[in-house]
């Protein structure tokens, strides 16, 4: 059955969560501790009271009153000092657990490849660690200490209550028979509501990241309406699994309220049988119903616990539905440093699919860049360049074949080193909100100013010396506060900055003015000279930087050679490159 | 300076509140208020569902107050008969046990689901609320407050609030009635003990005036630490493959784990204080139940209370401190929602910088295309220096403009204006003669629409994409539109055709693909002014030839400002501007021009140079 199958997975993924409680496993033995003694304080008072009723009062003995009162002072104060205590060292175990798995979650993401991040919608990530993390939080620090003191409270209570009359206190133990009936149906479906919640809190997310993101197109297009109507569509949903699950609990906590209470009017009756019948002093029956009262709670949240719990389960699932998938690409265990190197990078018939689907964007790609030489991939829109480039820093991994740096296969290389080794322009640069500089330095946060401003001189990218900081200021969301060519730049100079080894430059130039262009290409060949770079280009302007090109069609390199050598032999070249030949087509 | 230096410096130096949320007291102040106005205007809809849920409480704790009542009858009134053999005393008792017990039973059941429903639609009325607001918000306000945080605004903003939705009223409310009405009970069976309780309620005042204004400070710090851990989370993992690819990892888990800390930190820093307000009002408490029984007990010993009487009286007393523990939690949620409920209510507080005309002027009809001015504008974002100085236009209607120059020249800042991205300092913009200002919204977006540089696609099917601006299109439309710029061919070659998913932000498509959706998205809403700003800068040059071929028929009797760098594009056009520094310096058909020696004829001689 599947809900039974829902239940062990979020069982076993809530389990597996405890390495997160480890650290704190003394604390929380002292938590279960305060806890536990909180309770049995609390228990005790009605037991001081029972004494006084019977005892002082009973025996008209001033001096019994003001020792007992004296101790009701003392366990009064006790359970205030002992709450607090747990309360204190609750907040900082809760919330250092829910950091650290936070910090753990983020940590794994920034494993997990391209390929992952493709997939996933960002929201259904953001409500993971969030959202999902302070349910969990809630079940780790309270809704587990609970269900560990409330079970303990009941079975004390209910031992107790045998103790001071046996038959009583069987029919109090008996009254938990209905409650697993409750609770089983109940978990049954709560379960699954819960996690249609969560899901559909983490579809509101995505909608909102992507209208914010979108947010120009959305208003170009005076689309207002349309996405009100579809985030309304989505709140609607939220709003009705969360309704459905509030019915749930609605339904379930009164049970837990009702069962006792009607246990409690049976042992009223039966209660004053007895003591009419000198069985039970009226003493011992107050006091059997103040314990009994104590339980009230203990059970009525028992509910809230159940439920909480099975929120905690999903939510646990949902997070490890991310912390179990594989970061495909990362180091071999022998991986080796690429060390110093001569810069060469073969294609050795390299096929590649996008993972989910079935058609081969590159098919038997075989190419070799030599050490220092630039060559120039030409192709038509959606041949797959960028696809190729992007898998020399193992961005993706190669589906079939294999990409070597100077003979080694680069899965073989340890990443950090291979990354250090290839600089990386993306077609669209991708800049973040914070500072030119920790733009341009990203990872390498050892770069110097020098380095930094050579390679912002070589971008043509000076135009940063007039931000009103210099350097210091901060880039709008996705580089948005600058123009398309100083963005374009920003991204140049950050991949030639501390001059790999290896350039990829996939289309550097598209966004600059064909005058910007020719002082960036200049700059650009002297870098050039010594690097070995792959080039995607459009223009036949940027093709003079390169030595060799090649023509890729279709996810087949179909030709190479020089420049001048494809266009004398390769009609297809010629068809892709030249726009004389175009306009002279159509004339 | 700010605090974190990666972030680096912006020209507001509190670029991440809204201006209602200004750090003086005052502001704060008014802050409040506005959030409790927000609050009151989002429950006012509800309020006979409210009094609803108020009767069902009244009734559930009536008949929870019983018990105790009940208690004392069955001791003092039901046992003496018993003892003489007669049980009608107590069965009644416990029938009316029962029955107490079923009434509470259907009160908390009827309660929790009415008040669960009524707490969801508020929250989901202030949610709707909040995002249309945010789509009002002029694309300024977004630049600098970021996607993240709007997005921390509508997720974990909301949380807190639903939080307190969730399981904080009714405790409120039961809490709150049990303690007066327990009062009440106290008083009635024996005043001196109640008064000796009612000693403590000074200091439970006392007590929850610190935590107020404490927590009040406490949880305003946690909902800013969240959002920004928000939009590091976020905006990070949207750039993944730059972070991969320089190595950012380890970088990024440092700034992450720094602003984790801070959040957990200032949640610790909130949950303290109820660890100390908590056991505190507990203690108050139980000091209170130690002296009543001591003083109680007196009384008894002295023959002025029954013992019935005092068994009860200390009943009661638990039940009236057990609920001040649960309305010391609520009051703790109450201040988190609030915290919570204070950012939104800055958001919604926020001006719409480019406002909804009060006054609309509607467009006149158009033929053919829209005439654009723009008289003496000047234009700076936010408080950097003026972008375009005095910037005078006259763009008749049906005219294809190139928009030519340097990149930073100030042409897309052009074109947002036309688009009203921004509204200029000075000056005024027009279409067909009437302001910019004036036209509603609406006709605004049906007459112009703008290719960016930086198109965005929607996670969903290319169809989907391509109806984005003209929702009523059919599949034909779709497909003559595609045809039209030369994209159909490569749509219907994904493997499902136009019903591919193209992924989050279009990933699923390469760079030029895009382009051409978003270029063939745009043509479909047939607008009147078509603005492209280099729309086809990611296109191969085969490619980029058939748009510009199809631009002949797709311009036809539209007004048209087009940004390119390849000239080629530029040929088609009626007139080039050459824009330098925010300035036209050149003005004039590409024939003359070219002809005319200056910065055109440079530009195009370069570019011719650069062509094989
Ligand atoms: N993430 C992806 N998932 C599936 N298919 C993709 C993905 N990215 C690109 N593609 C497809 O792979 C092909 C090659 O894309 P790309 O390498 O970006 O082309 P280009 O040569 O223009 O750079 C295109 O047909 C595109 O639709
Ligand atoms: N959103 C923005 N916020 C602040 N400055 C901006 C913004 N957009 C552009 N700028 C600045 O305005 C100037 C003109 O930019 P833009 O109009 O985009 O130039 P282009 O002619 O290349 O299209 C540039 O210096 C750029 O840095
Ligand atoms: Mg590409
Ligand atoms: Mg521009």
């Amino acid at each position: 059955m599947r809900t039974k199958r829902d239940h062990q997975s979020g069982v076993r993924n809530l389990w597996r969560l405890r390495r997160y409680l480890r650290p704190y496993r003394l604390q929380f033995a002292g938590l279960v501790l305060a806890a536990l003694g909180g309770t049995a304080v609390g228990i005790a008072v009605p037991l001081v009271i029972r004494r006084v009723v019977d005892g002082p009062i009973a025996h008209r003995d001033p001096h019994g009153l003001i020792a007992l009162g004296a101790l009701a002072l003392l366990l009064g104060v006790t359970e205030a000092a002992l709450t607090f205590i747990r309360r204190w060292s609750q907040s900082s175990q809760a919330l250092g657990m829910e950091a650290t798995i936070r910090q753990d979650l983020y940590a794994h993401l920034q494993r997990l490849p391209v390929a992952f991040h493709d997939r996933w919608q960002s929201g259904q990530l953001l409500a993971r660690a969030t959202a999902d993390l302070s349910v969990i939080r809630r079940f780790l620090s309270f809704g587990l200490l609970f269900l560990f003191v409330n079970l303990t409270t009941y079975a004390v209570v209910v031992a107790l209550l045998i103790r001071l009359h046996w038959p009583l206190g069987l029919l109090v133990a008996g009254s938990a028979v209905p409650l697993v009936v409750v609770s089983r149906r109940f978990t049954r479906t709560y379960l699954r509501t819960s996690r249609r919640m969560q899901d559909e809190q983490g579809d509101l997310a995505t909608q909102v990241e992507e209208t914010a993101r979108g947010l120009r197109t959305v208003k170009s297009f005076g689309r207002q309406a349309f996405m009100s109507r579809q985030f309304g569509a989505g709140a609607d949903r939220l709003r009705n699994t969360a309704v459905d699950k509030g019915r749930q609990l609605a339904g379930t906590s009164a049970q837990f309220d009702l069962v006792p209470n009607l246990t409690l009017a049976a042992v009223l009756v039966l209660g004053a049988v007895e003591v009419a019948a000198g069985r039970l002093t009226i003493g011992e029956l107050v006091a059997f119903v103040t314990l009994q009262l104590m339980l009230i709670w203990p059970i009525e949240s028992l509910g809230w616990i159940i439920g909480n719990a099975q929120e905690a389960m999903t939510a646990s699932d949902r997070i490890h539905e991310v912390l179990d998938a594989p970061p495909s690409i990362v180091d071999k265990p022998d991986a080796r440093a690429a060390g110093p190197v001569a810069g060469e990078v073969r294609f050795d018939d390299v096929w590649f699919s996008y993972p989910g689907s079935a058609t081969p964007v590159l098919r038997g790609i075989c190419l070799t860049v030599r050490p220092g030489e630039t060559l120039a991939l030409v192709g038509t829109t959606g041949c797959g360049k960028t696809t190729l480039v992007s898998l020399v820093p193992r961005l993706y991994d190669v589906t079939a074949g294999r990409i070597t740096l100077d003979g080694h296969d680069v899965r073989d290389l340890r990443l950090d080193s291979l990354r250090e080794v290839v600089g990386v322009a993306f077609e669209e640069p991708t800049l973040f909100s914070m500072s030119v500089r920790e733009n341009l330095a990203l990872g390498r946060t050892d770069a110097t100013d020098d380095e930094i401003h050579e390679a912002l001189a070589l971008a043509q990218a000076d135009f940063v010396d007039d931000l009103p900081w210099g350097l210091d200021t901060r880039v709008g969301e996705q580089g948005l506060s600058l123009s398309g060519g100083q963005r374009q730049r920003l991204a140049l100079a950050r991949a030639i900055l501390s001059r790999p080894r290896v350039l990829v430059l996939d289309d550097p130039l598209s966004a600059l003015d064909v005058h910007t262009e020719a002082l960036v290409e200049k700059a650009l060949a002297g870098v050039l000279a010594d690097t070995t770079a792959l080039l995607v280009v459009h223009r036949p302007s940027t093709i003079a930087l390169a030595d060799r090109v090649a023509l890729l069609a279709d996810g087949e390199i179909v030709a190479t050679g020089t420049h001048s050598e494809l266009l004398a032999t390769v009609p297809a070249y010629r068809a892709v490159l030249s726009e004389a030949a175009e306009i002279a087509d159509a004339a | 300076m700010t605090v974190h230096a990666w972030r680096g410096r912006a020209t507001e130096l509190d670029a991440d509140r809204t201006a209602a949320e200004a750090a003086d007291p005052a502001a704060v102040a008014r802050l409040r208020v506005r959030s409790r106005a927000l609050l009151a205007s989002l429950v006012r809809p509800h309020r006979r569902a409210l009094a609803a849920t108020v009767a069902l409480l009244l009734l559930q704790s009536v008949a929870g107050m019983a018990g105790p009542f009940l208690v004392m009858l069955a001791i003092d009134k039901g046992i003496p008969p018993l003892r003489a053999g007669d049980p009608t005393v107590l069965i009644e008792v416990g029938l009316a046990f029962v029955a107490a017990a079923s009434v509470e039973y259907a009160g908390k059941r009827g309660f929790l689901r009415l008040s669960a429903r009524i707490g969801q639609d508020v929250l989901r009325d202030l949610r709707q609320r909040v995002y249309d607001h945010f789509q009002r918000l002029s694309i300024g306000f977004h630049e600098r407050y970021t996607s993240g945080r709007m997005v921390a605004r509508l997720t974990s903003d909301m949380d807190s609030i639903s939080e307190l939705v969730d399981g904080g009223i009714d405790d409120l409310v039961l809490a709150g009635l049990s303690v007066v009405s327990v009062a009440g009970v106290l008083l009635y069976l024996d005043a001196p003990l109640a008064l000796v309780t009612l000693l403590t309620f000074p200091f439970l005042l006392w007590l929850s005036r610190w935590f107020a204004l404490a927590s009040a400070v406490a949880y305003r710090r946690t909902r800013e630490a969240v959002a920004l851990v928000i939009v590091h989370f976020v905006e990070s993992l949207g750039g993944i493959r730059a972070v991969h690819a320089f190595r950012r990892e380890p970088r990024n888990q440092q700034i992450f784990d720094a602003l984790n800390d801070d959040y957990r930190r200032a949640n610790l820093r909130a949950f303290r204080l109820i660890a100390v307000y908590s056991p505190s009002i507990k203690l108050i408490g139980n000091l209170a139940i130690a002296g009543v029984l001591t003083y109680g007990g007196w009384q008894v010993l002295h023959g002025k209370t029954a013992i019935g009487v005092l068994a009860a009286f200390l009943l009661y007393l638990r039940r009236f401190f057990e609920p001040m523990q649960e309305l010391s939690q609520f009051y703790n949620a109450l201040q988190s929602a609030t915290a919570a409920l204070e950012k939104l209510a800055g958001v919604l507080d926020e001006r719409p910088a480019v406002p909804e005309p009060a006054r609309p002027t509607p467009l006149p009809a158009a033929g053919g295309g829209r005439a654009i001015t723009f008289q003496d504008v000047t234009f700076g974002y936010r408080d950097g220096p003026p972008v375009l100085a005095d910037f005078t236009i006259e763009i008749p209607a049906g005219q294809i403009v190139a928009l030519v120059g340097a990149t930073g020249a100030g042409k897309s800042t052009v074109a947002k204006l036309v688009a009203r991205f921004y509204d200029p300092v000075a000056g005024t913009v027009r279409l067909d003669g009437v302001d910019l200002r004036a036209v509603p919204d609406t006709e605004l977006r049906r007459a112009v629409v703008m290719v960016t540089q930086e198109n965005h696609l929607f996670a969903g099917t290319v169809a989907d994409n391509l109806r984005f601006g003209r929702p009523e299109a059919t599949d034909a439309d779709l497909m003559a539109a595609a045809a039209a710029i030369g994209a159909h061919d490569f749509i219907a070659a994904l493997p499902e055709g136009y019903g591919t998913d193209v992924h989050r932000r279009g990933g699923r498509l390469s760079a030029g693909q895009r382009q051409l959706v978003a270029f063939a998205r745009a043509f479909l809403a047939d607008p009147g002014v078509l603005i492209l700003d280099e729309a086809t800068s990611s296109l191969d040059v085969p490619t980029e030839r058939l748009v510009q071929r199809a631009l002949r028929t797709i311009l036809h009797r539209r007004t048209a400002l087009v940004i390119a760098h390849r000239l080629s594009t530029v040929e088609i056009a009626d007139r080039v501007l050459v824009i330098d520094d925010g300035r036209v310096v050149e003005d004039g058909p590409p024939s003359r021009l070219i002809t005319g020696g200056g910065r055109y004829a440079t530009l195009h001689t370069q570019w011719r140079d650069s062509l094989l």
